[in-house]
């Protein structure tokens, strides 16, 4: 499944080098990737295209996977990091620097302090000797309403281009990104990587509840921090260099699930399948409009579908049980 | 495989459940843990098994104190099925015992021949081979039970601590379920249960262990703990006691008050 999953991302990502004012056929694209081209070609796909592309295929990845890490932890569908409060917090941090700064010079790491103050803020909110599911995401939901109305405020009460800024930033977007944010965001989700794959394994006992998994020899407050952390890290990274891009983690993990028909939500097809999601749904932002709409908002509106698809659900299961 | 608590004080966050605690689980018996609603047997059966860290005193496992032991160390000598194991959505039986097989696994080790014969065996023993490919939330009550005895059965420990595994199942599989406990640890296993059905501890346990109020009342063979006595001393309910004439084992007939034909003090009995 995977493999499928891979297979469609890159065929996305062969598309998204060669579709836009210049087409490129899917020949040349391949040509210009390994060194056979012309300047002009090399321009086109090399500097201009190919961040954008690898960008998505990045974040995509970072944010199935975070997704995965969330909902595994907190055992509920619900529970992903753009639902409990870290988007919105990173947009306070973002809105709070713009308005500050005047410009969006201190976007990143105003929005990684903000992600990450709100993370922990509801880790200890939710905290009651150890973390539990439901307890994260309704204190997430809550956090993430109150966050909502300042940063209305924020955005209300500033001026009209600062504000404007802060509506562009916070749509969430891969325009304008360059390999500047490429080599940032490979070397920032490599760092969260390492953290995660050394308690990734833990995972399948996690999944089982916390007193099975320590019965088995897993670390429960240890493993669960470090995924906390390197889940945090992998959505603070994408959030500070593209803005929100909301429902890629809610989304991935779930739908891979369903593909792969596994037990519980798992790590490596929900990367690949955040990769599937953000690309494609980068591609018809691009290309789907007379104008270039943000990523951003393309994923809202299919997981914004998706998410109340998976409320009805979960309630209609709820009255049955 | 010997469990001891040497003067044990542990429970929650500055509140002792139970306080200087001493209790031996002999190698290779059955030992039923029974008390009121409440008393500390789960807290007990958790700290026995390292998964919370005592105030006071000291759990040994083979005589080594088990805080300083590994975590996998322990969970290959020791199996826990606590009441809150839950299933993942979309589980196969075979991937759920195979997660027991967990503490033998690390990032250079994976799944191996020796992973495969543990699971094959605990299928077997447990009678879910033929399960091996349902999913788990598929299944009865009884046959659900079944497939988390083998989860911790992979785990191939000499020593299983059962928190309630018969809770939720009807009296056929209840019955089942001990049985197929009796075998295992006819087989050589040290089992540790907490039960809530006193005859059913007095009928399959090999030792019995009475607690109250975080506190040993009462420990030894069925015969010398069930007794009505102790029973009324435990759970403040007066009763009479005969020998089961099925097993032989000790029967408690609690006498309440309404519909009784025997007065409420043995003595007074025709």
């Amino acid at each position: 499944m995977t493999v499928v999953l891979a297979v469609v991302a890159t065929t996305a990502a062969v598309i998204g080098l060669g579709v836009g004012e210049i087409r490129i056929s899917a020949v040349d694209v391949v040509r210009t990737l390994v060194g056979e081209t012309s300047p002009t070609l090399e321009t086109v796909v090399t500097q201009w295209r190919l961040p954008r592309v690898l960008l998505a295929v990045m974040f995509g990845a970072a944010l199935g996977l975070a997704g995965a890490i969330f909902q595994s932890l907190t055992r509920n569908p619900l529970g992903s990091p753009d639902v409990i409060g870290f988007d919105a917090g990173a947009y306070t941090g973002a809105v709070t620097t713009i308005i500050l700064a005047g410009s969006t010079s201190l976007v990143i790491p105003g929005a990684l302090v903000g992600g990450i103050v709100t993370a922990l803020l509801v880790y200890l909110l939710a905290y009651r000797s150890g973390v539990h599911g439901f307890r994260l995401i309704v204190v997430g939901i809550a956090v993430t309403a109150m966050l909502g109305s300042l940063n209305s405020y924020l955005v209300l009460k500033a001026p009209v281009e600062v504000a404007q800024m802060a509506a562009v930033w916070g749509a969430g977007s891969l325009n304008g990104l360059e390999w500047f944010e490429v080599r940032w965001g490979a070397l920032s989700i490599a760092v969260a990587l390492l953290v995660v794959v050394g308690a990734g394994r833990q995972l399948a006992a996690l999944d089982l509840g916390d007193d099975a998994a320590a019965a088995l020899g897993v670390r429960v407050e240890r493993s669960r921090l470090a995924l906390l952390l390197g889940g945090t890290a992998l959505t603070a990274t994408v959030t500070a260099l593209a803005g929100p891009i909301a429902f890629v983690a809610l989304a991935a993990p779930q739908v891979a699930r369903r593909l792969t028909r596994s037990a519980g939500v798992r790590m490596v097809p929900s990367a690949a399948m955040g990769a599937c999601l953000l690309i494609v749904a980068d591609l018809i932002g691009q290309h789907a409009f007379p104008a270039v709409v943000p990523v951003g908002l393309v994923t809202v509106v299919v997981g914004g579908l998706y998410l109340v698809w998976l409320l009805v659900r979960q309630a209609r299961k709820e009255i049955h049980s | 495989m010997t469990l001891e608590a040497i003067d044990l004080t542990f429970g929650y966050s500055a509140r002792p459940v139970g306080e200087h605690v001493d209790l031996t689980i002999e190698e290779g018996s059955f030992t039923v843990v029974v008390g009121p609603n409440a008393c500390g047997k789960s807290t007990l059966l958790r700290a026995l098994s390292r998964l919370l860290k005592p105030s006071a005193g000291q759990v040994l496992l083979d005589g080594k104190a088990i805080q300083s032991m590994g975590s996998k160390q322990v969970a290959r000598r020791l199996g826990l099925l606590p009441q809150t194991a839950l299933a993942p959505e979309g589980i196969t039986v075979a991937d759920l015992v195979g997660r027991g097989r967990h503490p033998y696994q690390s990032a250079l080790r994976q799944w191996s021949r020796a992973d495969e014969e543990a699971c094959r065996e605990a299928l077997e023993v447990t009678g879910t081979t033929d399960l091996a490919d349902r999913l788990v939330e598929e299944l009865s009550g009884g046959q659900r039970q079944r497939v988390w005895i083998a989860m911790v059965l992979a785990q191939q420990t000499g020593l299983l601590l059962l928190d309630e595994p018969t809770t939720f199942l009807d009296i056929a599989h209840q019955i089942e379920l001990m049985e197929l406990l009796t075998r295992l640890n006819r087989e050589g296993r040290t089992i540790v249960a907490v039960l809530h059905d006193l005859n059913q501890a007095a009928r399959y346990g090999t030792r019995i262990v009475a607690m109250r109020d975080g506190a040993i009342l009462a420990e030894g063979a069925p015969h010398e703990v069930v007794t009505a006595e102790i029973v009324e001393r435990v759970f403040d309910l007066k009763c009479r006691v005969i020998d089961d004439p099925v097993s032989g084992a000790p029967l408690v007939l609690p006498l309440g008050s309404i519909d009784s034909t025997t007065s409420m003090s043995p003595d007074a009995a025709p």
